[in-house]
């Protein structure tokens, strides 16, 4: 039996985890494995050394299991253990220059109107998203991001962390991280378009 | 407010965090202008298809964890005791 499976009582869980009882130790990896490998993913954009932050992560969390206060949830710390890890990974990679991101910002002429035309999208993106090939076709445009904006999309907008959360884990200011989270959904938006609309929708008003 | 203002303040008006001053100049450039009013919903549209994409319920998460690290994880804990 793989599956996971949710955790009615942590308390217990935790206690079980203390007393070193190997079942509940499955049960955690289990549990929680598959989150912490779809987002280490994410950040690092690979799955092999998402398995391996992974892999640590868990192993860093079961040694200081004593420093585990219980003031979040277990799965929230495990979050942050294996997030922490997987933007260290990417601050020692050794990166290529950043490709920039000017082009896919708005460009606006110089009475401040933008240059481009909005069409619109084709239907709701709730309906969209039905699609599994529009969901995967999201994710690899996510992926494109450069690193920087990337991982800030990731935490506030998929995560859910607040701004001071993200900044804290990136090492920004409040501000810096705003402007970097405003800029990758605006970069996305630009990479998103093309596939969202029909430009040449005949008899479309545009106007 | 032009359109490359309006756009500067997207994210605070789409959080509830933009002051009421500039709210009320950013809704009344919203009113007039149908490009920005476009802009604005694909760009909501973006957040919420990240969310869609990639959150809890996506297709993308493994619905068992891969059982080799499962394994190598339980058997690492063994060489290194927590306590």
């Amino acid at each position: 039996m793989g599956s996971a499976t949710p955790v009615d009582d942590e308390t217990t869980l935790i206690g079980q985890l203390r007393a070193g009882d190997e079942s509940a130790y499955e049960q955690v990896v289990r549990t929680y494995g598959g989150r912490l490998l779809a987002v280490t993913r994410r950040i690092v954009g690979s799955d092999e050394d998402a398995r391996d932050i992974v892999q640590d992560a868990f192993l860093n969390a079961f040694k200081s299991l004593d420093r585990f206060e219980g003031n979040s949830k277990l799965s929230t710390w495990l979050h942050r253990i294996a997030v922490n890890a997987a933007l260290m990974k990417l601050r020692t990679r050794k990166r290529k220059p950043e490709q920039s991101i000017e082009t896919l910002l708005p460009a606006f002429l110089d009475d401040g109107h933008h240059e481009e035309r909005f069409q619109s999208w084709d239907e709701p993106v709730d309906k969209a998203m039905e699609r599994a090939e529009t969901r995967e076709m999201v994710r690899a445009k996510i992926d494109e991001l450069p690193d920087s904006y990337r991982t800030v999309l990731v935490l506030r907008d998929i995560e859910g962390l607040d701004t001071e959360e993200t900044a804290k884990m990136l090492g920004l200011s409040v501000n810096a991280t705003k402007i970097r989270l405003h800029r990758a959904r605006q970069v996305l938006r630009t990479l998103l378009a093309p596939h969202m609309g029909s430009p040449a929708a005949p008899g479309k008003d545009v106007s | 407010m032009k359109c490359r203002e309006l756009a500067e303040f997207l994210m605070d008006y789409v959080s509830g965090e933009l002051p009421e001053e500039n709210r009320s100049h950013f809704e009344f450039h919203l009113s007039r202008c149908r490009n920005c009013r476009e802009y604005l919903v694909q760009y909501e549209g973006c957040v919420k298809a990240g969310r869609m994409a990639c959150g809890d319920m996506s297709d993308e998460m493994p619905a068992d964890v891969p059982e080799d690290l499962v394994k190598a994880v339980l058997a690492a804990r063994k060489i290194e005791p927590t306590s």
